[in-house]
């Protein structure tokens, strides 16, 4: 008990003495770790609550993430219930009712871009469905336009003495995102119309900015894991209409896609997925350039 | 539009020109020149046009995009589960039991807590659980998880308001609830890795400490997770004997629970409790007595419980992602100090003296998912039923020691196609009643219908 104590004492003379200055930003997927970061610089302390090599749907609401949401003063998150399996929990159980959901503190990027795969049939019979439409939106690149903005606004809205400063990196981040739109989209030029397959239905986006045309999944339903049954028509269905490559995140075990890679004689390419999801997307500037050079290696 | 007038004029020009005079077809000519010569104009125009607007376009596609999104910010509602109809779940078990020994038999030297180890044999349907929640107004949520008995008949298992905005890592909890003791006790038997409970729930907590009251708890501001809870209730569930008659909490219960990561991989949490009540005319039936009567005698205790327990989990998974395989290890420690007075046999002999017992148990279980959808687990039991110091006038009726440490050993496997249905095959070798090993098979279906609930760690 005495033990206990003492712990407790230093946890709060920690806490006191922690500067209150920076922003407390809580990042749900590491993609708006990294877009904080873009837009926040050094004036907020960034926590990024999954990395990504970790299923964004299925993530364990550990200790650490409630006690960090504890103190966040903001949550930056994908929205379109794709962290309802967690998200929620440590919401209720950080006993700060800053960040719930509906208050400034809470930001979901899913809000200021059009989803896509808006299903028609709200089923579990369908797999992991989200009613909302589909919520992987990190991967087409001109997203991050109005998220950026809309994020700004809000850190702007939370900490007004940085506003200016808010205002400034985003300015900076918008011209260079763009310019680097424009080279990606030069460089996907040859995507443009390659047929694909995919291991999760998470592309919608990518496809829909660089033209890949996605034919098959590995997965029967989404969310529900490959079976060697369903690989088999998928199989099938690629001798009638081949595909380049088989795409998968790099969460996701390399099995399946090696399944049929070595089946349909198609390369698998595992795409970083997120920030952090292989050694050269250190950014998201990074995570873009090597996605697409992924992808384009596919193609050889 | 004009290509057709420029084709026209071709195709008719020769047709006219053998009608008309020399003069009209020079001036026919002439005018068609000039017509050639102001389309060409125009359609050069229109070529430079169209360049210019391509290569602007692509620009434009992504401010379009983003202006659109902006609009669309501003129309588009947040998240609700069915706007303003609370988020409906329904969870279906049912079980298929195969038993050597009657599984009404408390373990050996419990006779005196409940027994209920949900142990049925032959198939049969399990609780099934409907879960209403929602948000009531901005302060309050509620909770309401009503129990369906096979046999027919409701019972509030939950039923409680949590504060959503005291702040400060403070949340308040008041109505019918699981204590937040230990670490399984919150959890519902949906969520269970095992059929059953632990011996040692069975035993101390009558499977789950339910209780009516409130509960308070602080999460500390500190990047390590510490969190302090403390209950009032009117001690409801066992140990507490529901005092109905008694103004004023029943039953306390303090706990403090720690936990963090160890890199990405790893993340544990480790909690001790402590939970206090006094029981008044708490009858026990079929007790065995010293004097070996048939069926044993019914008890009466009235006194005061004291349980403490410890508890701690640890999960592993590669690089924290349990989708494709993942570890998790447990295990919890309780001991009861019961101190009062023992009335033996209140139907015959109806003697009473002091008595005062300490009872320990533990178990300790890991579960494997070793791919996807599949998990094995392995739990060990064990119990201590203590020696207790009897009264004199009872020192020839009440049994002291046992001698005996009941335990039992289980594993499960499970098959779960997604995350809202579960088939489990369970085999355990049940010594926790002397001298009746017993070899029980389980086969269990866990399904959940309709709102996706969070889990928690």
């Amino acid at each position: 008990m005495k033990n206990l104590f003492s712990l407790l004492l230093a946890a709060l003379l920690t806490a006191l003495a922690a500067p209150a200055s920076a922003l407390n930003i809580f990042a749900c997927e590491p993609e708006w770790a990294a877009l904080s970061q873009e837009l926040a610089g050094d004036k907020a302390d960034i926590y990024a609550a999954t990395t990504a090599l970790q299923d964004p749907h299925h993530v364990q609401a550990r200790p650490s993430l409630i006690s960090h949401a504890r103190r966040a003063q903001l949550v930056v998150c994908t929205g379109a219930e794709l962290e309802i399996g967690w998200l929620p929990v440590i919401l209720r159980e950080s006993g700060n009712p800053d960040i719930a959901p509906g208050k400034p503190g809470n930001f979901e990027a899913t809000r200021y871009v059009t989803l896509r795969e808006v299903p028609t049939v709200i089923s579990r019979s369908e797999g992991d469905v989200h009613p909302e439409g589909n919520p992987h939106i990190q991967l087409d690149a001109r997203n991050y336009l109005p998220i950026a903005q809309a994020l700004t606004a809000r850190l702007a809205q939370l900490d007004p003495d940085n506003a200016a400063f808010y205002q400034s990196r985003l300015k900076d981040f918008t011209q260079r995102w763009q310019t680097a739109i424009a080279r990606w989209e030069k460089q996907a030029a040859p995507l443009r119309g390659q047929p694909i397959v995919v291991h999760h239905k998470a592309y919608a986006y990518l496809d829909n900015w660089l033209g890949l045309k996605e034919v098959a999944e590995l997965e029967p339903k989404p969310g529900m894991q490959p079976s060697v049954a369903h690989m088999s028509q998928v199989l099938q269905q690629l001798q009638r209409q081949p595909a380049r490559m088989v795409v998968r995140a790099a969460y996701q075990s390399p099995e399946p896609s090696a399944w049929l890679s070595e089946r349909a004689h198609i390369p698998a390419v595992e795409l970083p997925f997120s920030v952090g999801g292989d050694d050269q997307a250190k950014d998201l500037f990074g995570l873009f350039d090597d996605t697409i050079a992924r992808l384009l290696a596919g193609l050889k | 539009m004009f290509k057709h007038a420029i084709l026209c004029a071709a195709l008719f020009a020769p047709l006219c020109a053998q009608a008309a005079t020399d003069a009209d077809l020079r001036d026919i000519r002439t005018q068609i020149e000039q017509l050639k010569k102001s389309y060409e104009q125009r359609i050069s125009q229109l070529e430079q046009r169209l360049q210019q607007a391509e290569a602007d376009s692509k620009h434009a596609a992504s401010t379009a995009a983003q202006a659109q999104a902006t609009a669309q910010q501003a129309s588009r509602p947040p998240a609700a589960a069915n706007s303003f109809n609370p988020a409906i779940s329904m969870i279906l078990s049912g079980t298929y039991g195969q038993f050597q020994q009657d599984p009404s038999i408390p373990a050996t030297g419990f006779a005196m807590s409940p027994n209920n180890n949900s142990h049925t044999r032959s198939f049969s349907l399990k609780e099934s659980e409907l879960g209403i929640t929602a948000d009531i107004d901005p302060q309050f949520r509620g909770v309401a998880t009503l129990s369906l008995a096979p046999t027919g008949g409701l019972s509030a298992e939950n039923a409680f308001i949590q504060t959503t905005t005291l702040g400060n890592g403070f949340n308040l909890k008041f109505g019918r609830f699981f204590s937040g003791l230990g670490y399984l006790n919150d959890q519902h038997s949906h969520t269970w890795d095992f059929v059953d409970q632990p011996l040692v729930y069975v035993s101390m907590w009558d499977n789950q400490l339910g209780e009516d009251g409130m509960q308070l708890k602080w999460l500390a501001p500190t990047d390590t997770f510490i969190e302090l809870g403390a209950e009032l209730g009117r001690g409801l569930g066992f140990p507490g004997s529901d005092r109905q008659t008694h103004n004023g909490p029943g039953a306390a219960v303090l706990f403090a629970h720690v936990g963090d990561d160890i890199g990405y991989s790893d993340s544990w949490r480790a909690g001790i409790s402590l939970h206090q009540t006094k029981q008044v005319n708490a009858v026990s039936n079929n007790v065995p007595d010293l004097p070996g009567t048939l069926g044993g005698v019914s008890n009466s205790f009235t006194g005061n419980t004291k349980t403490t327990g410890l508890d701690f989990v640890w999960k592993h998974a590669p690089n924290g992602d349990t989708t494709i395989t993942n570890f998790k290890l447990q295990g919890e420690y309780f001991r009861r100090q019961e101190n009062g007075m023992l009335t033996y046999d209140i139907a015959a002999a109806n003697t009473t003296d002091s008595y005062a017992v300490t009872q320990s148990g533990w178990y300790l279980q890991g579960v494997y998912q070793f791919m996807p959808m599949w998990r094995v687990g392995l739990r060990y039991d064990q119990l201590d039923p203590g020696t207790a110091q009897v009264g004199a006038l009872n020192a020839a009726n009440v049994i002291s020691s046992y001698g005996y440490t009941p335990k039992r050993s289980t594993v499960m496997l499970d098959y779960s196609p997604s995350e809202f249905s579960r088939l489990r095959l369970q085999l355990a070798q049940d010594k926790s009643r002397q001298g009746l090993t017993d070899n029980q098979l389980f086969l269990q279906y866990i399904m959940s219908l309709g709102a996706h609930g969070a889990h928690q760690f």
